[in-house]
C-alpha cells in the first residue's frame, strides 16, 4: 500500500550494510534514548521538606538506558535476522503444536476446567490451610473476576466490535446497586445479584441508545465520557453513595441463607465441620467460577443464535449489515446491554466479596485493564481472554511474591507500578506485532458441513 | 458584572491552554483520522519537562532574567516534547497504518497508560509544585468594582496568540502546510504526487506536541503544580474542544478550547465546582451525539 510506513526490520538496513551501518543505527537509537530521558530520567525533582523542589541528578540511570538501547539495537542489527526467524519458527511451532499432539481446543478446555474445579483443594493440599487463603483469594478469585469482566467486555468489543472504554461504569453500577440495596433495604446477596445485572443492563440500554449510532472511535470516547461521569457522580453525590469514602458493611454472600461464621447457625456448625475462614473462600471461588463459566456458556450459545451472528457481521462490515436489513441499533444495543449485564453481575460479586466499595475501584485505569485483557486475548477468543487475564492479573500477583526482586531493585520496588507500564507496552506491542491476538486461529461459529479454521488475519476486525 | 468579567478572563486563560492542546488532536485527526489518545499525556510529559528544565536553569544560572529563562524553557520543552511525540508515532502508530480501524486507538491507549506510569515511576506519585514564576497583577476598574488581571494571564493569552499565528502561517503558507493539507484530502494521491507522506505525518505529530509543550509551560506558569495523572482530564477536555470546534479544523480547535475554558470556569463559578468535569464530559457526549461535525467541521461522509 502506498504511504504505508514500514517498520525498520533488519532487512531494511541492508542499504547501509555491514558493521558500520549497524553501529550508526544503534548510535542513533542511543542518542534518541538520551534525548527522551534527558530531563525526565536524568533529574528527579523531589520535594524537600523546607527548600521546595530539589533536583537530584541520576545520570547513572540515563547511561544505563542509553547503553542498553545501544547494545540491544546493535545485537538486533547484527543477529536480528536469526532471532526473528527463530521467533517466527517458535510461534509457528506453537500454533501447530495443537494439531501435532492431537490436543484440540476442546481438550485444553476440559483440562482447564478440571484444573479449575480442583484448584482450591490443590491449594490447600500444597500450601496448607493458612497459605491457601492467599492462593485462593489473591490468585483464584481475583483472576476469575477479571476473566468474567473480560468475557463480558468481549461480547461488546470482541464480538460486536464496539470499543467500550467505559465498561467499568457497569461494574460500578452492579457494585453500587448491590451495596445500596443490601445496606438500605437489607436485601440478601442472592436477591441483589440478579437485580444488579438488571440495573447494569438497564444502564447499558440507557447509555447505549443515544451513542450507538456513532462511529467506532467516537463511540469509544463517548463511553469513556459516560464512565467518567458515573464515577464523578459517585464521588460527589455524597448523600447516597457515601462519596469518596464509599460504602462499607455490605453483607457477605451466604450459602443459600446460611452465613459463613462461627455461630451455631453458621455453615460449619450446620454441616458438622470445624469452622475455618476457608469455607467462605471456597464458596466465593466456586461462585465466581460458576458465574464466569455461565458468562462463557451464554456467550458461546449466543454466538450461534441469529443475534450473535449479527454481532459478528456487524463487526466485520456495518454498511453491508445495514444493506442486508439488519437493525444495527438493536444489534449493538443487545451486545452493549448484555455485556453490561455481566459487568453488573461481576460488580455485585465484587461488592459482596469485599464488603466495601469506593469510587477508587472504578477508575478509568480499571476499564483500561479489562480492555487490555480483551485485546491481548485476541478480541473474540474466549480462551484467549482467560489466558490473558491469568497472565496479567496473576503475573502481577506473582511479581509481588518474588522476594529476590526486592533485593535486586531495593525495598521500594512495587510491582504494581510496573504492572501498568507493562500493560501499556503490551497493548502497543500487541497491536504492532499480533493485532489478531495471541490466539489468532479462529474457528467459525457457523459452518457448512465441516469446520474450517481460518487465520485471524483474514477477518477484518476481531475474529470469527 | 465585575465577577463575571473576572471569570471571563480566567476562562479565556484556561481556554487558551485547552486550545493549544486541542490543535494536536485536531491536526492528527485531520491527517490520519485517529484519536491520539496519548496526546493529553504528552502534554503532561511536557509539563514535567518544563518543570525540571525551569528548576535546572534557575539553579544553574541564578541571576538569569525570568523572561529569558522562560523562553529557553519554552523552546527546549517544545523540542524535547516533540522528540517524545515523534518517537511515539514511530513506535506505536506508524506500523499500524493499514491495520484495522480501532488498532491505532488501542495502541494509543496503551501508549497513554505507558506514559502515565513511566512518569509516575521516574518522578514519583506526589504532586510537584513550584513557587509562582510570575507574580504581580494590575486592577482594571469596572463600573461596579475591580477586575484583577494577573500578568501571567496576559502572558498566556499573548503567547497563545503569537504561536497560533505562527502555526497558522505554517499550515497555510509553507510547503509543509500544503503537504499536510494534501495528505488530509487524499493520502494515496499525495504520495503519488511525490509528497513524503510518512515525513508529513511525523511532522504533524511534532507540531502538535510542540504546541502541547507550549500549553504545558503555560500551565506551569499558571498553576505551578503537576502530577503524573494530570494528563488525562486536560486531554479529554482538549479533545472535547477539538470535537466542539469541528475536528480537523484548526481555528475550530481554538474556538472550542476557549468555549470549553469559559464553560468550565463559569460552571464552577455559578453552579458547582464539584461537577465541573461532569460538565465537560457531558458537553463531549452531547456534541458527539447531536453535532458530530462540530462548529466549523465538515460533515463526515461515509464511503463504502
Amino acid at each position: 500500500m502506498v504511504g504505508t510506513g514500514k517498520r525498520r526490520e533488519p532487512a531494511d538496513l541492508q542499504a547501509s550494510p555491514g558493521f558500520l551501518g549497524a553501529v550508526k543505527d544503534a548510535g542513533f537509537l542511543a542518542l534518541l534514548t538520551f534525548g527522551l530521558s534527558f530531563p525526565l530520567v536524568a533529574f528527579n525533582a523531589y520535594q524537600h521538606l523546607t527548600a521546595g523542589l530539589i533536583l537530584e541528578p541520576r545520570w547513572g540511570l540515563v547511561a544505563w538506558a542509553c547503553g542498553i538501547a545501544f547494545f540491544a539495537r546493535l545485537a538486533w542489527n547484527l543477529f536480528g535476522g536469526y532471532i526473528s526467524r527463530g521467533g517466527s519458527a517458535a510461534i509457528g511451532a506453537m500454533s501447530s503444536l495443537g494439531s501435532r499432539t492431537g490436543l484440540s481446543v476442546n481438550h485444553i478446555r476440559w483440562i482447564g476446567l478440571i484444573w479449575l474445579l480442583s484448584y482450591p483443594f490443590l491449594a490447600v493440599a500444597l500450601a496448607g490451610p493458612g497459605g491457601a487463603l492467599k492462593w485462593i483469594d489473591n490468585f483464584g478469585i481475583q483472576i476469575l473476576i477479571y476473566v468474567m469482566l473480560g468475557w463480558g467486555l468481549n461480547i461488546v468489543v470482541g464480538l460486536a466490535g464496539l470499543l467500550d472504554l467505559g465498561y467499568v461504569a457497569f461494574y460500578a453500577v452492579g457494585a453500587y446497586s448491590t451495596a445500596l440495596l443490601s445496606t438500605t433495604f437489607g436485601f440478601s446477596f442472592w436477591l441483589c445479584l440478579p437485580l444488579a445485572g438488571i440495573f447494569a443492563a438497564f444502564w447499558g440500554i440507557l447509555l447505549g441508545f443515544p451513542v450507538l449510532r456513532l462511529r467506532g472511535d467516537y463511540l469509544a470516547i463517548v463511553t469513556l465520557a459516560f464512565g467518567e461521569i458515573i464515577r464523578l457522580v459517585l464521588i460527589n453525590w455524597v448523600d447516597v453513595t457515601g462519596g469518596a469514602a464509599g460504602i462499607s458493611g455490605i453483607p457477605r454472600p451466604t450459602f443459600f441463607g446460611i452465613p459463613f461464621n462461627a455461630s451455631d447457625e453458621g455453615f460449619a456448625a450446620t454441616f458438622g465441620l470445624t469452622f475455618t475462614p476457608l469455607h467462605r473462600l471456597f464458596f466465593l471461588f466456586y461462585l465466581i467460577l460458576a458465574m464466569a463459566l455461565l458468562t462463557n456458556w451464554i456467550t458461546v450459545r449466543l454466538r450461534k443464535l441469529p443475534i450473535g451472528r449479527a454481532w459478528e457481521a456487524l463487526r466485520e462490515d456495518e454498511i453491508a449489515c445495514r444493506s442486508l436489513g439488519i437493525d444495527t441499533v438493536l444489534t449493538k444495543l443487545t451486545a452493549f446491554s448484555i455485556g453490561a449485564m455481566f459487568g453488573g453481575f461481576a460488580g455485585a460479586f465484587f461488592a459482596a466479596r469485599l464488603g466495601f466499595i469506593s469510587p477508587k475501584s472504578f477508575e478509568f485505569m480499571e476499564s483500561a485493564v479489562i480492555l487490555s485483557i480483551v485485546v491481548l486475548g485476541g478480541m473474540g477468543s474466549q480462551i484467549g481472554v482467560a489466558i490473558a487475564a491469568i497472565a496479567m492479573i496473576g503475573g502481577t500477583e506473582i511479581l509481588r511474591e518474588l522476594g529476590f526482586l526486592k533485593a535486586l531493585f531495593g525495598p521500594a520496588f512495587d510491582p504494581a507500578q510496573y504492572r501498568m507500564l507493562v500493560f501499556g507496552l503490551a497493548m502497543v506491542g500487541m497491536m504492532v506485532w499480533r493485532p489478531r491476538g495471541l490466539i489468532s486461529k479462529r474457528e467459525p461459529s457457523i459452518f457448512l458441513r465441516e469446520k474450517k479454521a481460518i487465520s485471524g488475519a483474514l477477518v477484518k476486525e476481531g475474529h470469527g | 458584572m465585575d465577577y463575571f468579567v473576572q471569570q471571563l478572563l480566567n476562562g479565556l486563560t484556561l481556554g487558551s491552554v485547552y486550545g493549544l492542546i486541542a490543535i494536536g488532536y485536531t491536526m492528527v485527526y485531520g491527517i490520519i483520522g485517529m484519536i491520539n489518545f496519548a496526546h493529553g499525556d504528552v502534554f503532561m510529559v511536557s509539563v514535567f519537562i518544563g518543570l525540571i528544565l525551569f528548576l535546572l536553569i534557575t539553579s544553574l544560572f541564578g541571576g538569569l532574567a525570568i523572561a529569558l529563562a522562560l523562553i529557553i524553557v519554552l523552546v527546549a520543552a517544545m523540542a524535547l516534547t516533540a522528540l517524545w511525540s515523534w518517537t511515539i508515532e514511530r513506535v506505536a502508530y506508524r506500523p499500524l497504518r493499514g491495520s484495522f480501524r480501532l488498532a491505532p486507538l488501542i495502541s494509543a491507549i496503551g501508549m497513554s497508560i505507558f506514559l502515565v506510569n513511566f512518569v509516575q515511576l521516574v518522578q514519583g506519585p506526589r504532586n510537584k509544585s513550584i513557587p509562582p514564576i510570575i507574580d504581580g497583577s494590575f486592577t482594571l476598574p469596572m463600573i461596579d468594582g475591580n477586575v484583577t488581571v494577573a500578568y501571567k494571564q496576559l502572558l498566556i493569552m499573548g503567547t497563545t496568540v503569537v504561536l497560533l499565528t505562527a502555526f497558522w502561517f505554517i499550515v497555510q503558507k509553507t510547503s509543509l502546510g500544503r503537504a499536510q493539507r494534501a495528505c488530509e484530502q487524499d493520502r494515496k494521491m499525495a504520495a503519488l504526487l511525490g509528497i513524503n507522506v510518512d515525513r508529513t505525518i511525523s511532522l504533524t505529530f511534532v507540531m502538535g506536541a510542540a504546541l502541547a509543550a507550549v500549553a504545558g509551560v503555560l500551565y506551569l506558569v499558571q498553576y505551578g503544580v503537576v502530577s503524573f495523572a494530570d494528563g488525562f482530564v486536560p486531554g479529554v477536555k482538549a479533545f472535547t474542544a477539538a470535537v466542539l470546534g469541528g475536528i480537523g479544523s484548526l481555528p475550530g480547535a481554538v474556538i472550542g478550547g476557549l468555549l470549553i475554558g469559559l464553560i468550565e470556569v463559569l460552571w464552577s463559578a455559578y453552579f458547582s465546582i464539584d461537577y465541573k468535569d461532569v460538565a465537560a464530559f457531558s458537553i463531549l457526549a452531547i456534541t458527539l451525539i447531536f453535532m458530530p461535525s462540530g462548529i466549523l467541521g465538515k460533515p463526515d461522509v461515509e464511503k463504502v
